[in-house]
């Protein structure tokens, strides 16, 4: 790359600080230095709260007010972004600095259409006429791969689909020609095949405009396949910062090692994720002993035989019409499927969002009535055609694992009265004090410390609150538990924490698991069985392995080959 | 500047001045009315003691004033102070019954509604819609009528507290139940409602100890608008002569008294009654105001 143009940005020795009320200082990005070059996409990673999001926010003078850019510089274009107004001169954020966000459902107003959101910006920065300001965003849909892109302009962001949504997004940021463009997890809130097309988009836009592209993400994936350099962070200081291949391939420091480890692999099976700090061992297998004795029951078998069946299931959502008795839209969500769990695997359910994963995984738990078909438990129709009410051991039998540990702790109870709640409804336990015990043994289990019983959940991290989860579904003694994307709103160490101690339970307790996931990789890893899921209907259903290494079904294969991976890192042929 | 590390306790709750003297002023008035029974100089509510001699005597301050009888005397020779202050007791108690009962009413049908919705949400809010559609006061009087029809002692000091709470919470539950029903659809989706619906647990169960709780902030802060509402309510009620006996009165009854002397030049009987109805009224008004921006997260400043 030539050095005659400046590094479209370069940030030296940056330092961002909150003031706090108590009056500490908190520093959210320390000694920070990076430079981008015309054409360059480079990749800051790290996982939340690691300040990448600041930078980008810093660069792109967003910081939230009490914030401030404590020392250090900015460089745009060659031109020093003033601290104190978060401008530079001659910059003009919108302009030459463009802003692709995270949630394309909320970065474009509902209220307007593409064009009017397109053309504003035009109009504001580069004075356009309004029939020019027309043939100037006509240009920009093109540029950025929507189809019927007349057609589109007149459409509002609702009538959109998600993909389409951020191609306006980026369109939009492209609009005056910028020479950088800040992207915060541009492709997080779309499913692989949308985030595949947008990646390539992101990428030629690098090679052919000479867009310089901070690509702040928590994937990977993404930086692998598309970025030239990757910046690490790890509480707001930069670990590590190189060429893309290199530092995915040979990491230097220890945190860059262990997050790298703990991403899933989808080209091969470890028995156990690396994960990155120290996981809690004796007092944990203790207590996970003790559970399984205590839930091992006449009615266990962990012989391989059938415990679940799911057999033609359809599921229709209706949404009813603004006339009292009139016939609404009726929508199928799930659409005759058909599979069988055996006692102690792990099931895997895959699919892009809205294919119906989470209603089945609804439907299994008892949550949602099916419409026809029915599910088997042992032999018993619990749900659809003459199922049984769950009562007793039956309703026990299903537990269930939600995705957003943020919603799935009730706030205003403490852990060990939430955790307590299904020993005492079954009357697992002959008394309180003995109830309580085995909420600390439950606690235990899930690898933390028993006096977390007494506090709130706001107390605890994400990764710990799934862990409380995961204890209070244990709590009912379940066969079988329902995991709803366990682990895709938690960072990568803490996912591989996750999933390692579902394992371990499985591994320990005998139980059998049906995991929900859009995660290809997380599924590959975790599963023995795997079935794919396309709009409702089930396309293949095969041995994980099987899967992985002969996908029968075409979709499969697409599904397969979009994924980002860390073996297929960008740049890496032309350095070997 | 750092409200939040100020020792001082009025500093931390972080209200405005003018909210503190509502509040304030609130706590001197139901404290006068609560320990009417020490402080009031006679007892308006024993006959015995009235003398007719006393009667219509304007108050302290004035040329014609008694010292016995610091804001003057109504036309039955009662001391208004004392009256006053027992009124205030009274509309206080009512005003309050009411609200408990609304609120008990109105939190335990959207509960109902907001958590099975359906058939039972469609019945329970279109009830609602009905009464809604009745004004306050003309529901108050159809109940209060009826009850006095169906009971002859309805009108006495002992029954007419407990009509007029019924009378005033029929129409204030709505607002609770209509609260409490969407706050409870919107946790009901949650995943902690999700999960003890897959443990087993029984809707009963489910609502009062997983639900309820996370619904009754809202609630709170509608019952302390409520409060002046009702008092006000039952004091229009009380004027309109369908409330409280003259032997037992209220701040409206004794308002009704004054105002049938007004224009003859006795001002003081309706006068301060109502000018305690109007500042009780805006004191507990202004700490409602309060108390619902601050727990409105939508309204709440950002750091």
């Amino acid at each position: 790359m030539s050095n005659r143009q400046p590094p479209v940005l370069e940030i030296d020795n940056l330092r961002v600080e909150y003031p706090l009320a108590n009056g500490g200082l908190f520093t959210a990005v320390e000694n920070a230095s990076l430079i981008i070059q015309p054409g360059e996409i480079h990749a800051l990673v790290g996982e939340s709260g690691a300040g990448k999001t600041t930078i980008g926010n810093a660069v792109m003078g967003l910081l939230e007010k009490p914030g401030r850019i404590a020392s250090g510089s900015i460089h745009i274009g060659g031109k020093l972004l003033d601290p104190t107004s978060g401008s530079a001169d001659g910059v003009v954020l919108g302009r030459d600095v463009g802003a692709v966000f995270q949630d394309p459902m909320t970065s474009l107003n509902p209220l307007f259409t593409v064009e009017s959101q397109l053309t504003e910006t035009l109009r504001t920065h580069l004075k356009m006429d309004r029939a020019a300001s027309r043939v100037r965003a006509l240009e920009l849909m093109k540029a950025v791969g929507i189809p019927e892109p007349e057609r589109r302009l007149k459409a509002y962001p609702h009538q959109l689909s998600g993909g389409q949504r951020q191609r306006v997004v980026i369109a939009a940021a492209l609009s005056c020609d910028p020479t950088l463009v800040v992207a915060d997890e541009p492709t997080t809130a779309l499913d692989v095949s949308v985030q595949a097309q947008i990646l390539k988009l992101l990428r030629d836009l690098a090679d052919n405009r000479r867009i310089g592209i901070l690509l702040v993400t928590h994937n990977m994936g993404v930086v692998a396949q598309i970025a030239d350099r990757v910046t690490i962070m790890h509480r707001g200081k930069v670990v590590e910062s190189g060429p893309t291949a290199e530092v995915l391939r040979h990491p230097k420091a220890e945190y860059a090692k262990a997050l790298i480890g703990a991403v899933p692999r989808i080209d091969m099976r470890l028995d156990r994720f690396p994960v990155v700090g120290e996981e809690a061992k004796g007092r944990a297998a203790d207590a996970r002993e003790a559970i399984r004795a205590k839930a091992f029951r006449a009615d266990a078998t962990i012989d391989g035989s059938e415990i679940l069946s799911v057999e033609n299931l359809c599921v229709d959502y209706v949404t009813s019409g603004l006339i009292p008795g009139s016939k609404g839209h009726r929508f199928r969500a799930v659409d005759n499927v058909s599979f069988k769990v055996r006692s102690g695997e792990v099931f895997g359910l895959v699919g892009e969002s809205g294919c119906g994963k989470t209603t089945i995984a609804n439907v299994v738990a008892g949550l949602v009535k099916p419409t026809s078909g029915r599910v088997l438990y042992q032999g018993k129709p619990v749900a659809g055609e003459g199922g049984i009410r769950r009562v007793g051991p039956l309703r026990q039998a299903i537990q269930m694992i939600f995705q957003d540990p943020y919603s799935s702790l009730n706030s205003r109870i403490r852990i060990g009265s939430i955790l307590a709640e299904p020993i005492l409804f079954y009357r697992l336990a002959p008394s309180r004090a003995e109830a309580e015990s085995d909420v600390a043994q439950l606690i235990e289990a899930v690898g933390l410390d028993a006096d977390s019983a007494g506090r709130y959940a706001h107390a605890f991290s994400g990764g710990q609150r799934q862990r409380l989860s995961i204890a209070r579904a244990l709590g009912a003694r379940p066969r079988l538990i329902v995991c709803d994307e366990p682990t895709s709103s938690l960072d990568v160490s803490v996912q591989a924490q996750i999933l390692n101690l579902l394992k371990d339970l499985r591994d320990a307790t005998g139980l059998t698991l049906l995991l929900i996931s859009h995660d290809l990789a997380v599924v590959r890893q975790m599963c023995d069985r795997i079935a794919v899921m396309k709009s409702g209907k089930l396309v293949e259903e095969a041995a994980a392995e099987a899967l992985f290494q002969s996908p029968q079904h075409p979709y499969t294969q697409e599904l397969l080959s979009l994924v980002p991976t860390l073996d297929r890192i960008r740049g890496e042929t032309e350095v070997a | 500047m750092n409200t939040l590390a100020s020792p001082n306790l009025i500093m931390r709750i972080g209200a405005p001045i003018s909210v503190m003297l509502a509040a304030l002023l609130a706590l001197v008035i139901v404290g006068c009315a609560l320990l009417a029974g020490w402080l009031a100089p006679y007892d308006p509510t024993d006959l015995s003691t009235f003398e007719l001699i006393n009667a219509e005597i304007p108050p302290a301050f004035t040329a014609d004033g008694d010292s016995r009888f610091l804001l003057g005397t109504d036309n039955q020779g009662r001391d208004l102070l004392s009256a006053m202050m027992y009124g205030a007791r009274v509309s206080i108690a009512i005003g309050g019954g009411a609200v408990l009962l609304a609120a008990s009413i109105g939190v335990f049908l959207g509960l109902i509604a907001g958590y099975f919705g359906g058939r039972i949400d469609a019945l329970i809010m279109r009830i609602g819609d009905v009464i809604l559609s009745f004004p306050t006061i003309l529901l108050a009087l159809l109940v209060s009528g009826i009850a006095r029809a169906l009971f002859p002692q309805a009108g006495t000091a002992e029954w007419a507290p407990l009509i007029l709470i019924c009378a005033i919470a029929i129409h204030e539950w709505v607002q609770y139940a209509r609260t409490v029903r969407a706050a409870t659809m919107v946790e009901t989706a949650k995943d902690y409602v999700k999960a003890v619906k897959v443990i087993g647990l029984p809707g009963r169960r489910i609502m009062l100890r997983h639900i309820l709780p996370n619904v009754m902030g809202p609630v709170l802060v509608i019952a302390t608008i409520n409060l002046a509402a009702a008092v006000l309510t039952e004091a229009t009620l009380s004027f309109l002569g369908v409330g409280m006996p003259p032997t037992y009165p209220s701040l409206g009854t004794l308002i009704r008294i004054g105002n049938e002397f007004v224009f003859s030049g006795i001002w003081w009987i309706a006068l301060f009654p109502a000018l305690t109805l109007v500042l009780l009224v805006l004191a507990v008004n202004v700490v409602g105001d309060w108390l619902r921006d601050r727990f409105n997260p939508k309204l709440r400043v950002k750091r």
